[in-house]
């Protein structure tokens, strides 16, 4: 393997594992995530696959296991053995989190600016003029008009609040994206638009994002590679198209075949 | 001690343990200029809301050679200046004043008086909600978490949403300041205009009883109102002289007088106006009587 030896992984999963009493939430898993590139974990509902995101992404602690992440200052450095205000500086700044329900990610009883400017002034922006310029640039950037920017999240439909939600989160330029069913909840056409700027963002950020969705088509969009989960084990991983079109575990194959033809 | 004292109480109504209880509160508030420390409230005769936080931080901070001074949005003679002051009359047995430059400890609610403090008073505050982030983030566990990490950003969505709003900062009372570069605290309702007053020599101690914390700031510590650098801090207040004695440095109060729009400015701080009336200052309307 030469992609080893000539890059560092931005995220490195060593063994992470978590148990909810005497039941596995999810179970050794290990991957290695490179700089732009999207992988996609997918599995039916109770299989692990947020639980495995919550801990990756330090909200939940887990019983075991490493999380390496190649942080700008540092280089690589195992998340769960940071002290709790690195893990949320990194929380803020290279690290954003878009949740399934917009309104768990969003602070509902404030503007959309506000909600954007949010982050830039918990990393110490403290001019407002720019807060606000950027807060309008980044609604552009996920297609909600400028002139929305005084109103509340409320008053927004759900596909764009889901949006609002990416802008809030992206406006920091991190470099990994976790996400927990993005495109849950909204319907077929407002999902394809939302694709088509997730899949945007993350070619023009070059982000790296780590996807959990029980949603094959997403995957096939925008994931390069797929890992599949079944009882909090990784059964199946590989390349997303390799692994939809041949998948080889019986549990893929029929994650695969359940999927509705119109 | 006077005679008309209760017998019954203890002095200032609480026993010995609540006020050491108390105490421990405030030297460890004053150790952490701005940090919110919890205490055992105690039941107070008085509701919620009518300052027994303030009172329980007085009744532990009066010794009887003091001499208090209640004040109530500046004024010695509204209903909840004049039973706290009633109260401790009967059950410390103080001295008390309404004369700002007398008083030892100056219990307040919304207000810090127009004259300079000294380094002898203390200064007592009531205060309603101690926390500053609650209206932002409900969570008390998490809005300690974020006290304890420095997290602050929150605070500037705040006024950030004033802004946008209104196109100013429209907070006007309560307004979130930084104590000693560490913690950002509520400054209880005090109007805005305070604020740069409470770099002060004397000592201020904030109770709030329903919310069970005591804060504290010692002499000289450095307050910075939160602010945005294009939108700076502005201690505004009406721009009108008082009505009555003519101060133009003062904070006023807006006084309806009848139903055909008039209206007058005063001072809130009345010993403050009614010493300048006595020095022979006078304003609009104490001319035109005169």
């Amino acid at each position: 393997m030469t992609r080893d030896d000539a890059v560092t992984p931005l995220l490195s999963v060593r063994d992470v594992t978590k148990r909810y009493g005497a039941r596995i939430g999810c179970a050794e898993v290990s991957f290695d995530l490179y700089p732009g590139e999207v992988m996609g974990i997918v599995g039916e509902s109770g299989s692990g696959k947020s639980t495995l995101l919550n801990c990756l992404a330090g909200h939940v602690p887990p019983d075991g296991g490493k999380v390496i992440f190649d942080t700008r200052a540092e280089g690589p450095r195992d998340t769960l053995s940071m002290s709790e205000p690195e893990r949320r500086m990194l929380g803020r700044t290279d690290w954003a989190f878009v949740h399934q329900h917009a309104r768990d990610g969003l602070r509902m009883g404030v503007s959309a600016g506000g909600n954007v400017g949010e982050r830039l002034m918990a990393v110490g922006a403290r001019h407002y003029g720019d807060i606000r310029d950027k807060a309008i640039d980044w609604l552009g950037r996920v297609e909600i008009a400028a002139d929305r920017v005084d109103d509340r999240p409320t008053a927004f439909s759900g596909g764009m609040q889901q949006r609002l939600q990416i802008a809030r989160n992206l406006v920091t330029g991190p470099r990994l994206v976790f996400m927990d069913e993005p495109t849950g909840g909204l319907d077929v056409s407002v999902q394809a638009r939302l694709l088509d700027l997730l899949r945007g963002l993350v070619r023009d950020m070059g982000l790296s994002a780590i996807i959990v969705t029980h949603d094959l088509a997403v995957v096939r969009l925008l994931a390069h590679r797929l890992m599949v989960m079944k009882d909090g084990h990784v059964v199946e991983t590989g390349l997303t198209d390799q692994v939809l079109d041949d998948p080889q575990h019986a549990y893929t194959q029929l994650l695969v075949s359940s999927v509705l033809q119109v | 001690m006077t005679d008309d004292t209760l017998a019954d109480y203890n002095f200032a109504y609480l026993d010995e343990q609540t006020k050491r209880m108390i105490r421990r509160a405030i030297l460890k508030g004053l150790a952490i200029p701005g940090y919110q420390v919890p205490f055992a409230s105690r039941e107070m005769p008085m509701p919620y809301g009518w300052g027994t936080g303030g009172v329980q931080v007085s009744a532990a901070t009066l010794t009887p050679d003091d001499t208090l001074k209640v004040i109530d949005q500046g004024a010695d003679d509204t209903t909840n200046a004049v039973s706290i002051r009633k109260f401790f009359e009967k059950t410390a047995g103080v001295a008390t004043t309404t004369r700002t430059a007398e008083a030892t400890v100056i219990q307040t609610r919304h207000r810090i008086p127009e004259d300079d403090l000294t380094e002898d008073q203390i200064l007592v505050y009531q205060v309603p909600i101690p926390e500053p982030l609650r209206f932002l983030e409900p969570r008390e566990t998490e809005t300690r978490k974020m006290h304890a990490l420095e997290e602050y950003g929150l605070m500037h969505v705040k006024l950030y949403e004033d802004i946008s709003r209104h196109g100013h900062i429209a907070t006007s009372y309560a307004y979130p300041v930084k104590v000693q570069d560490r913690y950002v605290m509520d400054p209880s309702p005090i109007p805005k205009f305070d604020n740069p007053k409470m770099e002060m020599p004397a000592i201020q101690l904030f109770g709030a009883g329903r919310e069970q914390r005591i804060y504290a700031l010692p002499p000289y510590t450095k307050v910075v109102s939160l602010d945005f650098e294009d939108h700076p801090f502005d201690p505004s207040k009406a721009p009108h002289p008082c009505g009555l004695c003519g101060a133009a440095d003062s904070y006023l109060d807006e006084v309806i007088t009848d139903d055909q729009g008039g209206r007058m400015f005063v001072c809130s701080d009345t010993d403050y106006c009614e010493s300048r009336r006595a020095a022979g200052h006078t304003g609009s309307l104490t001319e035109d009587a005169a």
